[in-house]
Formats: structure tokens, C-alpha cells, sequence
């Protein structure tokens, strides 16, 4: 099995060399950090395998689709519907940009003092080892921060097939409406892409499909507010994490089964840390997969996270869209009114994102929050002060971090988190 | 019973023993070297307890090869002067390569604390290397500043900038004492900064091996306007603390 992937690795272009490197990298840290949880439900299972084969299996199914007639659309952003996406005969992959690779090139393309998933966006193409990417038939850039706005530029020529969405920046009627018409040029573009008209019915059934995906995962988010909590943060994360490249169906199905196995749980009250344990909300900056760092340190410091206000969470999925729509046009303006509510720090004023977090840490019980922001990113970094000065008028404790990829401060985030986690017991 | 306690810093490691009562019955140190866990060996070999805890950057190494429990410099640090001050509000703690502020609630926790980033800039180490430039041994060098009538305005905080900054005033014919009294307000100015961000009032504990300087005290408490108290052993809060905290395992 493994020698046909290869051959696939290999047509698509992907260094070999770079890849196995990659692969064995993931592996151990997979290895080390999740294999060695304790009490891991066994729902987990499902998501350990399409780990262990994230780059086979899957990718030997989008490249079955694409042999079948489907195309293959990549996002870098929660603002990408995948709604549309669905309805025109397409699969939507979201493209991870949670590790550093060839960072030597792509500091020739872009500042130091870009946010890691800007540079790692740029590191797995230039370093050739992501197969989604490679796969991809159309990749889906979104002028949110300035940082990607302007690497979209540069990321253009080193892509060839990269389609550009434009963005409101503010929560007017306006930017609702640029919202909408944005989502209909994109529209036109999938169906040219693919050929498909976008239909009534189509779209109606995509629309379910998500809506049956997010409903999933919320069911998930709501059964940790259990105290013992069931999952892990770091095992909740990962769901969240393989929610952006998996089949659709599948993952619904596989999320929900592993609720059902919680749910039981709860109810023998039981759970993967002893009860009483402090509960950590993180909030800030997507943690894109394989970024699973400020989580393992967490947990290894003895607290539970019990939530993620971010876009590999909560903000990214929070929301469903109105299904009563009937005609295409009714649909559109549904889906727009859930996109339109997404919190982002790129939006100004931003207002929900504090109601959002502060109404997180009252239902998930959470004793405090690490705000998590990465390097450079100016719009978490600076939404994370006035953030933290409100929590802690309320007696909620709070912990800002600015971190990146690398594992260089790892000693002393390890001390500071540690120092919060005592604060917090 | 007797309970102990080790800081494992990344310049020195400090050993604190205190009987049933709490009172200290032993205090020793020792540079960190580069075996940190043989150096720790030594110096739990030399006293007697019952119970050890760890704190310090070497903290997890000491767990590892002794299965002690562990606790953060920030609590730590926060448990030993409470000890000693018992209305201490705010701590400022200088060690060799961190530095940090912690702010506690009345009832001692933690409320709040900052640290340093990565780097040396403001810590030990860079006054260290800056005594070192300006010919002074690292005892007097504070002594040294206080001489000075004025400061010398020195503008960067990196100690490899900083460095030549210092250099190129001395070729400047520039007075020592200044200098040094301006690189003893640079690392003052950074310390109030980390001050502020946690608590904006109230008086201040000063701990860790800086605090034996007796310019940066002057300083603080000149440029903060608040009440800067510092322990005899400014060295040994952690480590103290650390004792406590051991003793109060149940
Ligand atoms: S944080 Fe903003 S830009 Fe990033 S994925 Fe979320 S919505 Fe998009
Ligand atoms: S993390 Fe911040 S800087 Fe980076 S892409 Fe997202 S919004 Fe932009």
C-alpha cells in the first residue's frame, strides 16, 4: 500500500526526501504527545488512524474524486463556505499551515517578522511536501489580516491557481453586503471550475451536510463542560483539527459516535483527569494542525483545556446556517448571515469576540484563560490586551502568550504556564 | 521532620532547610556549572530532611532524578516572601538570566506575574558582563554607581549592543561612574515596566542576587515611588519559599 502511495506522492510533485522527513517528524510527535494520554476515549481511535495515514488515505480519496470529475478547492480560512463549495461538485480541504518547513526559502520570500502561518503556508509549498496543496484544483486565499493580504500577492506566483476573496472589514450593512456579493463571485467561479450549476437542491443538501458537521462538533464542545471533563483538550483539538480536511459525512459520523461513547461517560462520572482539575479556556490565534503546542503544555501541566475560542474551534464553527431557505438566492443570504457572525480580530470593532470568550469561560467552567497569540499577528496580539484587562476586572484570571512554532521557548513557556496552572488550583 | 528546598537556577543553585517550626537551620550554594543535577547531589548530600522540593529552571531534571515534587520560581518565590514580609504585595525577582514581577492577592496566592523574554537584557547576567566592560567587580559595582552624581543615558537593552554602547562612551572619555549608574537606571526602567504591568500600587519585595545591589534598591524605590523592602538573603527566597512549600505537602 505504502508503494502506491508513493507513486501518488510522486506524481503530484512532492519531494520525497522532505516528505518522509515530515512524515517521521509527525509521527513521533503524534507518538509522543497523543499515543501517550491516558484514558483516551476509544472514539479516538478513528481519528488515530486518519492520523497515522493523513497523508495516504485521504489523499488517495480526493485523488479518486478528481479522477471521478471532482475538483479539489484548498482554504487557508474559515471564511471559505463550504457550502458552495459542496453544491458545485467540489471537496474543500483546509490547508494546515501548523508546522515550519523550508524556512530558509521562505524567509527569501517573505519578512522575519511574518506570523508562522503565514510563513508555514509558504513553507510547505516551496518545500514541496503537502499533498493537499498539491491536489488542490483551486486554492482559496482571503484578504483578512494585512500579513495574509499581501502574502496572497507573492503566494500567486509560486501557486498559479490561487483565487483571491476579498473581505469586509467591518460588521455594517455594507460589509454584509460585500460579503454576499463576494460569495456569489465565488460561486461563479466554482461553477466555471467545475462545470456544475449550482442549484435549489444542491446547495440545500450541502447546506444539511455542514449543518450536520458543525451540529456534530458542537456536541462535542458542549459535552466538555462536564466536570470530570471526557476528552482531553488536546484530543478535542485534534477533532477539530481533522474536521478541515476529512470527509464530511464520515467525520459527522465518527464525531458523533465518539459523543455518544462521552455522553456515557459523564454519566458514570468519569473522565480523563480526576474532577476538581483547573479548567483552561484558550482563546487568540487558529491552532492550525500539527500545532499542538501550547496544548500539550498545558495538560502536562496538570490542568484540562476545556474549550478554544479560535478559528480551530469554536469561532470557526459556532453557528449554524438557517435551513429554510428555497431558492438559491434565499440560501446565499442564509449562509452569508452565518459567515458574517465569524468574530475574527481582523474585523474592527470586534466587540462579540469578548462576549463571545467571556460567555465561553461561564459555560465551560473555566478557571482561567490562556489567550494564545502568535508572533507578529497583529490583530490577536492587540485584541489580546483590552481582552485581557476585561476578564480580569471579572476575577478571571489570564495569561498572555506570543509564541510561534518553534521550540525554542519551550522552557519558558513551560514555566509560565506551569506558574498560571498553580494560580489557578 | 525537616523540610527543604532547591532552586536549580541557571547561574547558581541555593539549598534551604527548615526544621518542624520553619525556621531556616541551613542555607547553601552553589554555582550551577554545567552538570547541574551532580552539583545538586553535593549540596543535598551536606544536610539532613525529610521531605525536598524543586523550583528554579533545573526543576524538572531534579524530579526526574530524585522523584521530588516541584513548584515555579513565580510560587515559590511568592510562598518565601510571604514568609518574610508578611504584607508583601508585589515581588520583583532579579536572578542570574530571568527576571520577573508577581503580584499576590492578600491571602499570599498569586494574582498576577510577568517574566522576562528570551533573552539576558536586564537580568544578572547582563550587569555582569557590563561590571565586566567598565573594570568593576561585580560586588562594587553598584557601590561604583552610586558615586555618580548624574546617569548616563544608555539606550539599548541588548547586552551585545549594549556592550559597545558602553565601549564607545569610555572612548569617549566619559565618567565610569555614570556609565554605570546609567546601565544600573536601564535595567530599572525595564524592572518598573514589568512592575506596572502587574500591579500599580502598594510596596515592593526585592529578591533574587540583584537585589544585593545596593544602587538598583536606591533606584527602585527612587523611580517607583513605592516602598522597596529586601530580605537578608535575597538569594535564598526560592529556595525558602520551595522549604515551605515542601512542608505544607500533606
Ligand atoms: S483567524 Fe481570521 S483570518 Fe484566520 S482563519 Fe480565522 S477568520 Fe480566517
Ligand atoms: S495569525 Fe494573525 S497575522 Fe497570522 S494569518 Fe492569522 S490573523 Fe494574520
Amino acid at each position: 500500500m505504502n508503494a502506491d502511495y508513493r507513486s501518488m506522492w510522486t506524481d503530484l510533485g512532492l519531494d520525497l526526501e522532505a516528505h518522509d522527513a515530515l512524515l517521521s517528524v509527525l509521527g513521533k510527535a503524534y507518538q509522543d504527545i497523543y499515543l501517550s494520554q491516558k484514558e483516551r476515549p476509544q472514539g479516538m481511535g478513528y481519528f488515530d488512524s486518519v492520523m497515522s495515514d493523513i497523508h495516504g488515505l485521504r489523499i488517495k480519496e480526493l485523488m479518486d474524486e478528481k479522477a471521478s470529475g471532482r475538483k479539489i478547492i484548498g482554504s487557508y480560512c474559515v471564511f471559505v463556505p463550504e457550502e458552495l463549495v459542496l453544491a458545485a461538485n467540489a471537496t474543500l480541504v483546509g490547508l494546515c499551515s501548523g508546522a515550519d518547513f523550508a524556512m530558509e526559502e521562505v524567509e527569501r520570500l517573505l519578512p522575519r517578522n511574518t506570523c508562522a502561518l503565514i510563513k508555514s503556508l509558504f513553507g510547505f509549498k516551496l518545500g514541496k511536501v503537502c499533498p493537499y496543496l498539491e491536489c488542490a484544483d483551486m486554492v482559496v486565499g482571503e484578504n483578512t489580516c494585512d500579513g495574509k493580504k499581501k502574502a496572497y500577492e507573492s503566494l500567486s506566483d509560486l501557486l498559479g491557481n490561487l483565487y483571491v476573496m476579498d473581505l469586509p472589514q467591518v460588521k455594517s450593512t455594507n460589509g454584509k453586503a460585500m460579503l454576499l456579493d463576494e460569495y456569489k463571485r465565488f460561486k461563479t467561479a466554482l461553477e466555471k471550475l467545475t462545470g456544475a450549476t449550482i442549484t435549489a437542491e444542491s446547495l440545500k443538501e450541502s447546506i444539511r451536510t455542514v449543518n450536520a458537521k458543525r451540529a456534530a462538533i458542537h456536541r462535542l464542545s458542549t459535552l466538555r463542560k462536564a466536570d470530570p471533563a471526557p476528552i482531553s483538550g488536546l484530543d478535542a483539538l485534534l477533532a477539530n483539527q481533522i474536521l478541515f480536511f476529512d470527509n464530511p459525512v464520515r467525520f459527522t459520523e465518527s464525531v458523533n459516535k465518539l459523543c455518544d461513547e462521552l455522553e456515557q461517560r459523564i454519566e458514570a462520572k468519569t473522565g480523563v483527569f480526576p474532577k476538581k482539575t483547573p479548567r483552561v479556556l484558550i482563546s487568540g490565534c487558529p491552532q492550525a494542525m500539527p500545532n499542538w503546542k501550547l496544548h500539550m503544555l498545558v495538560e502536562s501541566a496538570g490542568a484540562v483545556i476545556v474549550g478554544e475560542e479560535s478559528c480551530v474551534g469554536e469561532r470557526g464553527t459556532r453557528n449554524l446556517i438557517d435551513e429554510s431557505g428555497e431558492t438559491v438566492e434565499e440560501m446565499l443570504e442564509a449562509i452569508t448571515n452565518r459567515y458574517f457572525q465569524v468574530d475574527c480580530a481582523i474585523f474592527t470593532p470586534n466587540a462579540e469576540r469578548l462576549e463571545h470568550i467571556q460567555q465561553m469561560v461561564a459555560e465551560y467552567k473555566a478557571d482561567g484563560v490562556i489567550h494564545y497569540g502568535l508572533l507578529f499577528c497583529q490583530p490577536y496580539l492587540i485584541e489580546a490586551i483590552p481582552v485581557e484587562k476585561a476578564l480580569e476586572e471579572e476575577q478571571i484570571p489570564c495569561l498572555r502568550i506570543e509564541t510561534d512554532y518553534s521550540m525554542e521557548d519551550l522552557g519558558q513557556l513551560k514555566t509560565r504556564v506551569e506558574a498560571f496552572v498553580e494560580q489557578l488550583g | 521532620m525537616r523540610f527543604a528546598g532547591i532552586d536549580i537556577g541557571s547561574r547558581t543553585i541555593e539549598l534551604v532547610v527548615v526544621d518542624k517550626n520553619l525556621q531556616v537551620v541551613d542555607t547553601l550554594q552553589a554555582d550551577t556549572g554545567f552538570d547541574p543535577i551532580a552539583e545538586a547531589r553535593k549540596l543535598i548530600s551536606e544536610v539532613r530532611y525529610d521531605r525536598i522540593m524543586a523550583t528554579g529552571y533545573g526543576r524538572n531534571l531534579f524530579e526526574i532524578s530524585f522523584d521530588a515534587p516541584t513548584v515555579t520560581e513565580i510560587k515559590a518565590h511568592a510562598r518565601g516572601a510571604r514568609a518574610m514580609f508578611p504584607d508583601a504585595q508585589t515581588i520583583l525577582d532579579i536572578g542570574g538570566q530571568d527576571s520577573k514581577a508577581i503580584a499576590l492577592f492578600e491571602n499570599g496566592k498569586v494574582k498576577k506575574f510577568e517574566m522576562n523574554d528570551r533573552c539576558a537584557a536586564g537580568t544578572g547576567k547582563f550587569l555582569e558582563i557590563m561590571a565586566r566592560t567598565l573594570g568593576y567587580a561585580i560586588e562594587d559595582f553598584g557601590c561604583g554607581a552610586l558615586m555618580a552624581e548624574q546617569d548616563l543615558n544608555i539606550s539599548s537593552m541588548c547586552t551585545v549592543f549594549a556592550e559597545s554602547e558602553v565601549t564607545s562612551l569610555i572612548a569617549k572619555g566619559k565618567s565610569r561612574e555614570e556609565i554605570a549608574r546609567g546601565l544600573h537606571s536601564s535595567v530599572i526602567r525595564r524592572a518598573i515596566g514589568m512592575i506596572n504591568r502587574v500591579s500599580s500600587s502598594g510596596n515592593i519585595v526585592f529578591t533574587g542576587g540583584v537585589a544585593k545591589n545596593p544602587c538598583l534598591r536606591q533606584l527602585l524605590a527612587e523611580k517607583l515611588g513605592r516602598d522597596v523592602q529586601v530580605p537578608d538573603d535575597p538569594q535564598m527566597v526560592g529556595a525558602f519559599g520551595a522549604a515551605l512549600l515542601a512542608a505544607e505537602i500533606i
